[in-house]
């Protein structure tokens, strides 16, 4: 356990000392290296940059997904409704009411994650089976929601006619294009994984953690249960949802597919092929989901049924994830 | 003043009534042992005070108010605190681990998002003296999970024992137990009750134990109340000899 490189859960365990640590501190800062010279060394290897920050959003997305999934043991079926939430909040603040890609941003943040915090409470009342099926149904709500509304969202063709506006800060000036962009989300998807490592290593974490593995014991501690469920729920749902407001400005477009349950399959595939239970197993998941489809999409058209084959074969043999197979074989 | 009372307290389940007239009462700092034979109602009992069910007559008492139709989250908060036939811990988590959020718990901090050094240093500590006082402290770093059932049952001793607990209800603390864990269990027990004056109600097969470490015992067989008192008077009681003793022996 103590080469356990990303498990917050051994985090503040004091035993393996210094040394773990350190390799902690070491593995953030390879990670940091590499993914702040993508737009550097990605070309090379025949990628290109707008790619690397698909993969960093939906890396963000299965995230926060995952503090829900993975740490605190709720299955949803439903996180494409705030992912998809965030960009339409984005995409109609850029065409009707400001200029300003970080305010569209933070607007898109707040819709997915308002409404992420006012369902939260409803579908916690449930367990098991039934929250799924309860996140189902709100999630494709909104799908029908946007679908019909076409007025406002432009229906099923989705919505354009918007663009991510240049960021002016004291002294720089963002142009945007595709590698100051993907440097905009890099630092979108750092700040939200710091924030998500340090609620993991404090209280409300290990009450996350503490409810996955046996919420009856907790509940005869005097906690209660439910409300700590619908805080995880609204974490995740903001984290998804500003997520889904950078999706919408790589593409200066969104679709109902972005509400679509099918698109929350895809980040429930991404966390558990990654490993649900490493706080980067989701990125490792986004990689992999990401470059495959990519690739695999440009050879054939039934490039699903190939991922769909490495996640079920994934599922069998690495039944913790890519992350968690190499845990557990540096620690044997 | 006692600390708990039970006035005429039955519970009835459909057809089937499980308890009932059930008369008793717990002083501060005692040791009591509920003993009988199986389906006697002694998990059942455990239910009603830890407000699992509330019971269909009857009164319950705790510290002098009614706390008869309270909830068990609630009742928590007022200091009666549960352990489970089955082991209920954390089982994927360390020792430690499993310490750690009871403490955390009992200190009231669960909705904090960050957590300051001084804070983090008072958790550390305070799990350090739950880990002395159970003897785990050399396995606080194991996985529960693969933990001897009988040091599973001590962590779980543990986690209740950081919400402070005014009383403690031991559901079949030694089950399944061999006989160095039992030692250790019942010296735990003891301890407790000695050293810290925590009120004790204990259900227990284990007539030794009853015996050695039991303040006073109630027996109960097919849903009522046969006797009550110290080691001497159930051992000399007839009534208790041909229902309870004379069978097991």
């Amino acid at each position: 356990m103590s080469t356990d490189l990303s498990s917050p859960r051994t985090a503040s365990t004091k035993s393996p000392g210094k040394f773990t640590m350190s390799r902690r501190g070491l593995g953030n800062l390879i990670l940091a290296a590499v993914l702040l010279a993508v737009p550097f060394w990605l070309p090379l290897v025949g990628g290109y940059t707008d790619l690397a920050s698909r993969v960093l959003i939906y890396a963000l997305a299965a995230m926060g997904l995952n503090l829900l999934l993975g740490y605190t043991g709720g299955l949803s079926f439903g996180h494409a409704a705030y992912f998809g939430l965030g960009a339409y909040g984005v995409g109609l603040m850029l065409k009707y009411e400001t200029h300003s890609t970080l305010l569209a941003l933070l607007a898109g943040t707040l819709l997915g994650g308002l409404a992420a915090a006012l369902l939260g409470p409803i579908v916690v009342r449930r367990r098991g089976i039934y929250f799924s099926m309860i996140t189902i149904a709100i999630g494709q709500m909104f799908y029908f929601i946007a679908v019909r509304w076409n007025s406002l969202t432009g229906g099923e063709d989705g919505l354009t006619g918007f663009s991510r506006q240049p960021i002016h800060l004291p002294g720089v000036t963002l142009a945007m294009g595709s590698v100051d962009f993907y440097y905009f989300v890099l630092l979108c998807f750092g700040i939200c994984a710091t924030l998500l490592w340090i609620i993991l290593n404090a209280p409300l974490g290990h009450t996350f953690v503490a409810i996955r593995e046996n919420h009856k014991r907790l509940t005869f501690l005097g906690i209660k249960t439910r409300r700590y469920i619908a805080i995880s729920f609204a974490i995740s749902g903001i984290v998804a949802a500003m997520a889904g407001g950078l999706d919408a400005l790589l593409d200066n477009f969104t679709s109902p597919n972005l509400l679509n349950y099918t698109l929350s399959g895809d980040f429930l595939i991404i966390a558990v092929l990654g490993g649900m239970r490493n706080f980067y197993g989701p990125l490792v998941g986004a990689v992999v989901f990401i470059m495959m489809r990519d690739y695999v999409s440009s050879i054939t058209d039934n490039w699903m049924s190939v991922i769909g084959l490495v996640f079920v074969v994934s599922v069998i043999f690495f039944p913790m994830g890519i992350l968690g197979f190499f845990n557990r074989k540096s620690s044997s | 003043m006692s600390l708990l009372v039970l006035e005429n307290v039955g519970r009835r389940f459909g057809a089937l009534q499980a308890l009932s007239g059930i008369s008793l009462s717990v002083e501060p700092g005692e040791l009591r042992a509920v003993i009988g034979p199986n389906g006697a109602g002694k998990t059942t009992l455990f239910n009603l005070i830890s407000g699992f069910f509330p019971p269909t007559d009857g009164t319950i008492i705790f510290e002098n108010k009614p706390i008869t139709a309270v909830n068990p989250t609630a009742l928590v908060r007022r200091g009666i605190i549960r352990t489970f036939q089955i082991t209920e811990i954390f089982l994927a988590l360390t020792v430690q681990e499993n310490l750690r959020i009871a403490v955390e718990t009992a200190m009231g901090i669960n909705l904090r998002p960050w957590i300051s050094a001084a804070t983090r240093a008072a958790v550390t500590r305070r799990v350090e003296d739950l880990a002395d006082t159970v003897r785990m402290s050399a396995k606080m770093h194991r996985i529960a999970g693969e933990l001897a059932h009988g040091d599973q049952r001590v962590v779980e001793i543990g986690i209740v024992l950081a919400k402070s607990p005014k009383l403690l209800l031991l559901d079949e603390p030694t089950a399944g137990m061999g006989d160095e864990e039992t030692n250790h269990m019942t010296d735990l027990i003891r301890r407790l009750n000695k050293d810290q004056g925590i009120t004790m109600l204990f259900v227990e097969h284990d007539m030794a134990i009853v015996f050695g470490i039991a303040d006073r015992i109630t027996v109960l067989d097919n849903g009522r109340m046969l006797a009550e008192g110290n080691a001497a008077e159930i051992a000399g009681n007839p009534r208790v000899q041909t229902a309870y003793l004379g069978q097991a022996a």
